[in-house]
């Protein structure tokens, strides 16, 4: 029985880039990419990856949402596709691409293919959330997220490797996507949506700017039984944000929240997705410590997509009192740049200069340079 | 007369023999030889000779051997053979790190293929293999010399083995001073992977350094991460990277002033030899490889020796037993208290510890520091023939030179063309020359290949090499996909490595492959293909 393979096209992503706006994201900027001259960028490197995939055309059939969501584009491939759903009314945005993609699921598909960028990503999260295996063929001005081939073409061999294998599998791909909203001061800030499941072949899979998506699976057991080894009773411990903190904490047995901040104590949750006040008002009576990691791909370890754990917080825990954990691959994945901190207050921000250590692994650190 | 330069790409095309596994190839009654029956006189002195094996061990069912004729097992293995690009079929220089040299063949005469050497059982009485021990002495003196260290052991079978028993010596040491505070050990992320995994081995939490923008371990974090509960630190220099660490000196002094032992792993020695040497660099502990730098073969064609030297105060630490001398009589020697004890048997592998002692007394002094000064010339012509291949980046330290490797990038190629340093590998095959080493993980240099052209190379070879890589990165920007496709000319395409990740697809052994049903498997998938 040939594989089905779901095609979503995001036709408008990728506008933006060229005419210098920072994503295509939402109604109103893909209308002004439109004024400034920008021509659609995804259809043709949707083309670009089916062509690669019309070697195997005859194992699949290709499921497409309609129009230019992906009909189109299988055509002027000169493939053969079924078409799922109905044709949006006017220009498409956001809900089409949810629409499409729940439509797939109901259809049942081995592999999803989209294309366009963070945006999509985030769309067909939202969407499918992690009962399908995704794969994103790279159309978007922002890649941040770590679930997109390298190339249109790369997209495409993955995705061939996956439906030929005899035991396909998949792994967690982070889905990030840039704070439009702060674009404006010139703050760059990632934020984590969660995690798609997307085929396990990463040489032909950008790793995510974040470096953290392809968490070995010894990587986390082996930083959790560090961990364990240090953690101390009647200690309170403050749960940054993050796969990486997320994955550590569920191999001790603790469900924490992806994007919120957690708090454990002897080895249990007292306190989910907390406000900074909250946390202040639980410092107050015990000792405290912060589990963190590296967030974002710009090697923030504090001030961004954690800012609950503010500088009151960290000046009260001290700099002692931190536990970074991070892989090898995440810090390698730096280049060198030494971790940074933008807690809003300089002496915060003073404190947390020099080097710290990070727990890579079991018995296994890595000692790495805070940004002066 | 040298190669033509316009005809240094070779017209290559591996061999392929659609072998089976030997196994698949029993035919029931098929044989070799048949085995004499023994005479009537032996059979009498011994019984049947099975009666000598214990009842116990001795197996109920026959072994599930394949029966195959003499003729066809020796065409089966010629035919695996032909499969190989081995070190002695290519110009070997892509396993930068690893040492890849000329292992002289002579020395297969006088040491494997030597019954005075081959024959010696390592329990017969010493007085009985005088010869054997003279040489594993001798070898000692000249490693000393090489080294500047006082003692040596030779035990360990391999360079990680020699670090873990270099950790082991450590905690020793600080144990018979009554100091049990000290539970951590320090290295660098250039180092070698065993100077982190042997001392873990051993016990010890493990602090890695990462590299400053310069490519040499963080001085600062170093000192950072030194405390009274350091141990020991377990560093390769040069790293890597091929960069000597000028600063060598300091983190031994910042390490010993908090009373941490200090190590050295010089499997990168290629280009120090008889020029730069351990001790005087204030090292306390420091390992050979004798299967990398001193000619011994790797592993699957020899047997690899870690060769670990210490200072005079720790040789109370080695490991047993010790070959000494007394007067004029080699004797091994077992008296050692505050010995670790043993790591493996006896006292190395001799017939790699006889390869090493025929390399060294042939080159002599002045011979071996001619191999590091030719394998640091062979390796600063090449990194200035390479740097000038569009696409390929050096990292760190612009314009100095390295000393016996280097590792490259194809960082802007990969940018400029989506072509990576695992494309360009399974390219290079079609060249009949084996694929690179890309780096110890993770990655630090981005698409990184590293190159270590040992003295064994000439020019010529250099320059056929520098030929492939050229043609490679120029068919990488006029075509991408085609290297994408590579290889062409090789029997092996491309393995996805998901697969090869995945443990129920692996099997190591017959009996492994058969349980798991992939012989069924294997043979479905045949049928269809037919």
């Amino acid at each position: 029985m040939p594989k089905k393979v779901g095609l979503i096209v995001n036709p408008v992503a990728g506008m933006g880039g060229r005419v210098g706006l920072k994503g295509t994201d939402g109604t109103t900027v893909a209308a002004r990419a439109r004024k400034l001259g920008a021509s659609p960028e995804s259809p043709r490197r949707a083309v670009d990856a089916l062509r690669v995939l019309a070697r195997i055309k005859d194992e699949i059939e290709i499921l497409a949402a309609p129009g230019a969501m992906g009909q189109e584009e299988v055509v002027s491939a000169g493939m053969k596709g079924t078409i799922i759903g109905s044709a949006p009314k006017g220009r498409t945005g956001p809900e089409d691409t949810v629409a499409a993609a729940r439509a797939m699921k109901r259809a049942g598909i081995d592999l999803l293919l989209f294309v366009g960028g963070d945006g999509t990503a985030g769309d067909i999260h939202r969407a499918v959330g992690r009962t399908l295996v995704v794969l994103g063929i790279p159309a978007g001005v922002k890649m941040h997220s770590a679930v997109f081939g390298r190339t249109p073409r790369a997209a495409a061999e993955a995705a061939i490797e996956y439906l030929h294998s005899p035991r396909p599998q998949s792994t967690n791909g982070e889905v990030m996507d840039i704070d439009e909203g702060s674009f404006g001061t010139g703050v760059v800030s990632a934020r984590l949506y969660g995690t798609l499941r997307i085929p396990k072949e990463t040489s032909l899979i950008q790793v995510g700017k974040s470096g953290s998506s392809h968490m070995a699976k010894g990587a986390a057991a082996g930083i959790a039984k560090e961990l364990a080894s240090i953690v101390e009773p009647k200690t309170l411990y403050i749960l940054g944000p993050g796969t990486t903190t997320r994955d550590v904490l569920s191999e001790l047995g603790i469900r924490k929240t992806l994007l919120g901040v957690d708090v454990m104590l002897d080895g249990k949750l007292v306190a989910k997705d907390v406000t900074e006040r909250k946390l202040a008002s639980l410092i107050r009576r015990r000792s405290a410590k912060i589990v963190a990691t590296v967030i974002g791909g710009q090697g923030y370890l504090f001030g961004r997509g954690n800012q609950q754990i503010s500088a009151e917080i960290i000046s009260k825990v001290g700099k002692e009192n931190i536990i970074v954990l991070a892989t090898k691959e995440k810090l390698a994945s730096l280049e060198g740049r030494p971790l940074l901190v933008d807690t809003g207050d300089e002496a915060t921000d003073k404190l947390l200069t020099g080097h710290i250590r990070v727990i890579t692994g079991l018995n296994d650190y890595v000692v790495y340079r805070l940004s002066d | 007369m040298g190669r033509n330069p316009k005809t240094l790409l070779r017209k290559f095309h591996e061999a392929k023999w659609d072998e089976q596994i030997i196994l698949e190839m029993s035919v029931p009654g098929e044989r070799g030889i048949l085995v004499r029956e023994a005479e009537p006189e032996v059979r009498r002195e011994v019984g049947s000779g099975v009666s000598a094996i214990p009842p116990g061990l001795r197996r109920r069912s026959k072994p599930g051997l394949p029966e195959v004729n003499q003729a066809r097992v020796l065409r089966h293995f010629l035919h695996l053979s032909q499969e190989t690009l081995g070190t002695d079929v290519n110009i070997d220089i892509g396993e930068g790190t690893c040492t890849m040299k000329y292992s002289p063949k002579v020395h297969e005469q006088i040491s494997n293929r030597n019954p005075a050497i081959r024959d010696v059982h390592p329990l017969q009485p010493t007085e009985t293999m005088q010869g054997t021990l003279e040489i594993v002495y001798k070898l000692e003196q000249l490693l000393k010399e090489v080294s500047g260290m006082d003692r040596f052991t030779f035990q360990p079978s391999g360079g990680a083995q020699g670090v873990y028993t270099s950790a082991a010596m450590i905690r020793a040491y600080h144990e018979s001073r009554g100091d049990t505070q000290r539970t951590e050990a320090i290295t660098t992320m250039f180092s070698h992977p065993c100077d982190a995994a042997a001392p873990a081995t051993a016990g010890y939490k493990i602090i890695t350094i990462m590299p400053d923008k310069d490519g040499y371990a963080d001085i600062e974090a170093f000192k950072g991460a030194l405390s009274k509960r350091t141990a020991g630190i377990f560093i390769t220099n040069p790293e890597d990277t091929g960069i000597y660490n000028p600063l060598i000196d300091e983190f031994v002094k910042a390490a010993h002033e908090v009373g941490a032992l200090c190590h050295t792993d010089q499997a990168n020695a290629n280009g120090i030899l008889g020029i730069a040497r351990a001790r005087d660099a204030g090292f306390d502990l420091s390992q050979f490889n004798l299967h990398k730098t001193f000619s011994v073969p790797h592993q699957s064609t020899g047997g690899s020796v870690g060769a670990l030297g210490c200072t005079a105060e720790l040789a109370e630490f080695l490991p047993v037993p010790q070959v000494k001398l007394a007067g004029e009589k080699y004797y091994l020697d077992y008296n050692a208290p505050r010995s670790i004890g043993k790591v493996r048997s006896f006292i190395g592998n001799v017939p790699s510890l006889v390869k090493a002692y025929a390399w060294i007394m042939q080159l002599g002094d002045e011979g071996l520091r001619q191999v590091a000064i030719c394998s640091v010339l062979n390796n600063n012509y090449l990194m200035q023939k390479l740097q000038q291949i569009p696409g390929v980046v050096v990292r760190y330290a612009p314009g100095r030179r390295r000393l016996e490797q280097v590792r490259y990038s194809w960082e802007k190629l990969y940018e400029d063309t989506g072509v990576g340093t695992e494309d360009v590998r399974r390219r290079m095959a079609d060249f009949g020359v084996q694929s690179y080493s890309t780096s110890h993980l993770p990655w630090i240099v981005p698409q990184p290949f590293t190159i270590e052209p040992t003295e064994s190379f000439s020019k010529d070879d250099l320059d056929e090499y520098v030929a492939i890589l050229t043609q490679i990165s120029k068919e990488a920007y006029e075509n991408p996909e085609f290297v994408k496709g590579a290889p062409y000319n090789s029997v092996v395409h491309r393995n996805s490595s998901a697969s090869m990740d995945d443990p129920v697809n692996i099997a190591v052994t017959w009996r492994q492959f058969v349980k798991k049903g992939l012989d069924k498997r294997v043979r479905r998938s045949a049928t269809k293909r037919s």
